[in-house]
């Protein structure tokens, strides 16, 4: 058995429901030794509450929920993570360093204050109050405290939300460079760039369960949609009538149109516009495959109500 | 086979962290929590300098005309109005605004000592009762000229620094009752009725019988009766009044811990 396969968290038929919403519905998740697993997923798909029943922070109504062999709620199990939540306020008093040295102290083996400050790329804000911080720097703050830790397994939610493209592209290198130290991560994001770009596994989720689940390019190819792009005359509302057409739009004013049979679609292009040009046929990028895969779980939950 | 891997990785990863960091954490949660609210005027000041103001309008400019023990009376009585805020406030509005703003969370997500979240408050309001009992005792002993021995003084300040872990509790379970902003609204009402019901502005005796039943059943009331035995005034033994307010503390905390639990 190779060490890759080695399970760090788990999730076994997990439920939760908050009053009669239900959050999750028999979610089933393995994050392993070494890898970054990306939960992709809408709003109030339950990305967030499976985040909190592995951190130990609600219990599950049914089910099995595990971090390194152990209940999420004992504070060893928690010494082996680092966490990034979406919303917290840091004490605003507070420096950057103090913060980094207290959620150090927290941990058995911790790295230094200097090398946690360069990873994160604050090493010139250590003496900033936290309050006198900009977004973006406040999140690069949290990100130090996750990794400070030293931790084997790192908990990430939108972890750049609030950045500009190049803060973000340093927490990405600091990322890959924890992967390479072997810390796995389990990473949430609305960016589908970010889990297209980090990502060894990503597990969509809609409405409590699991939709689908694999690697970046198995996510892709299980969705058979393309993307045919084109300068026409034709509006997108007159398209969009046709039954080969799943999503018609104008896009930089080119139309847009996503498809399961590119070439029938095609052929009725030409038919309809002969001044047609630029025509260009994609295969679905990780966006299309997630606009799919969300709408699937949608209708699917739709034919149950009527049903019922 | 997957079953058999968690368990092999759990065995490393239970590995015990050794005593001496555990003592840093608390340590370390400790110096933050001090740290952060000295350096926030807005609770600071308010804390010291309303004790401290009454104390002087009421127990030094008008204290004489109200007889020879007032000035010492109103220390005890004070000093006890004193410490109550950095309990209640210190722990109630911190845990409101902390739940309020996902601090906690985080804080329960990371590994951090629970209790260690708790001593730190605790340390923190110690700190500042220990200040406000300080500045009254000075105010005394320099302005009114109350003669105070070197035993009465210590007695005082000890009933006072650790007459402030019962509204530390109290503050903890109003704490878990309300989030954010409407908590210091709360904690006032709370504060100002049970300082008065406890005879810390007007003495007890002056006031309705009603009242002076209602008095016992307030924590309070049984720090100002230590307090005024500390400076010579109570005629009552101690321990009773020590026995009620260990029993507020921990029945607060019970309430707090277990709303704690189920709420988070």
């Amino acid at each position: 058995m190779k060490r890759s396969e080695a399970v760090l968290a788990r999730l076994q038929g997990a439920r939760k429901a908050y009053g009669k919403v239900v959050a999750l519905e028999g979610v089933d998740l393995a994050l392993h030794f070494g890898e970054l697993l990306a939960l992709l997923g809408p709003n109030g798909a339950g990305k967030t509450t499976a985040i909190a029943l592995l951190l130990g922070l609600i219990r599950a109504d049914a089910g099995q929920v595990s971090l390194f062999g152990m209940d999420p709620q004992r504070i060893q199990a928690r010494r082996n993570i680092g966490v990034m939540l979406q919303n917290a306020a840091l004490p605003a008093t507070l420096r950057v360093g103090e913060l980094i040295r207290l959620t150090s102290s927290y941990y058995p083996a911790p790295r230094t204050l200097h090398e946690s400050a360069q990873l994160a790329g604050v090493g010139d804000l250590l003496r900033r109050p936290y309050a006198k911080l900009s977004g973006g720097q406040q999140r690069r703050v949290q990100f130090a405290l996750a990794l400070c830790g030293r931790p084997r397994l790192l908990f990430l939610d939108e972890p750049t939300v609030g950045m500009d493209i190049e803060a973000r592209r340093k927490v990405w290198a600091a990322i890959r460079h924890l992967i390479a130290e072997g810390c796995s991560i389990v990473l949430t994001t609305h960016y589908l760039e970010e889990a297209e770009a980090l990502a060894d596994r990503v597990c969509v989720m809609a409405r409590g369960k699991v939709v689908s689940e694999g690697s970046v390019d198995a996510l892709r190819a299980r969705v058979s949609l393309k993307r045919v792009r084109c300068m026409t005359r034709l509006e997108p509302s007159f398209v969009r009538q046709w039954p080969e057409v799943v999503e018609a739009d104008l896009d930089n004013g080119h139309l847009s149109i996503s498809t399961d049979t590119a070439e029938a679609l095609v052929r009725r292009l030409l038919d309809a516009d002969a001044g047609l040009s630029a025509l260009e046929v994609r295969a679905a990028g990780l966006s299309e495959a997630f606009t799919e895969l969300t709408r699937d779980a949608g209708e699917a939950s739709t034919d149950q109500r009527e049903a019922a | 086979m997957d079953t058999i891997r968690p368990l092999i990785l759990s065995e490393s990863a239970s590995a015990p962290m050794p005593i001496g960091r555990v003592a840093r954490a608390y340590l370390q949660e400790t110096r933050s929590e001090c740290l952060r609210y000295l350096r926030t005027p807005s609770f600071l000041l308010p804390t010291l300098l309303f004790p401290s103001v009454f104390y002087l309008m009421f127990g030094i400019f008008l204290g004489h005309s109200n007889g020879a023990d007032a000035p010492r009376y109103l220390l005890a009585a004070y000093s006890t109005f004193g410490v109550m805020a950095p309990g209640l406030f210190g722990f109630g509005v911190s845990l409101a605004a902390e739940r309020e703003s996902g601090l906690l969370m985080l804080k329960r997500a990371l590994p951090m000592p629970p209790a260690a979240y708790l001593l730190g408050k605790m340390a923190m309001a110690m700190i500042v009762a220990t200040m406000i009992a300080c500045l009254l005792l000075a105010m005394a002993l320099f302005l009114a000229h109350v003669p105070l021995s070197g035993a009465q003084i210590a007695r005082l300040l000890v009933t006072e620094i650790f007459g402030v872990l019962p509204f530390c509790a109290l503050g903890l379970l109003v704490g878990t009752l309300i989030k954010g902003a409407g908590a210091p609204g709360l904690i006032n009402l709370v504060y100002l009725p049970m300082a008065f019901l406890s005879g810390l502005w007007f003495p007890l005796s002056i006031m309705p019988k009603v009242l002076q039943q209602i008095a016992p059943a307030l924590p309070s009331f049984h720090l100002n009766q230590l307090a005024q035995s500390a400076v010579g005034l109570g005629q009552t033994s101690p321990l009773p009044h020590v026995l009620a307010l260990l029993a507020f503390t921990v029945g607060f905390l019970l309430l707090a811990m277990r709303r704690l639990r189920r709420y988070g």
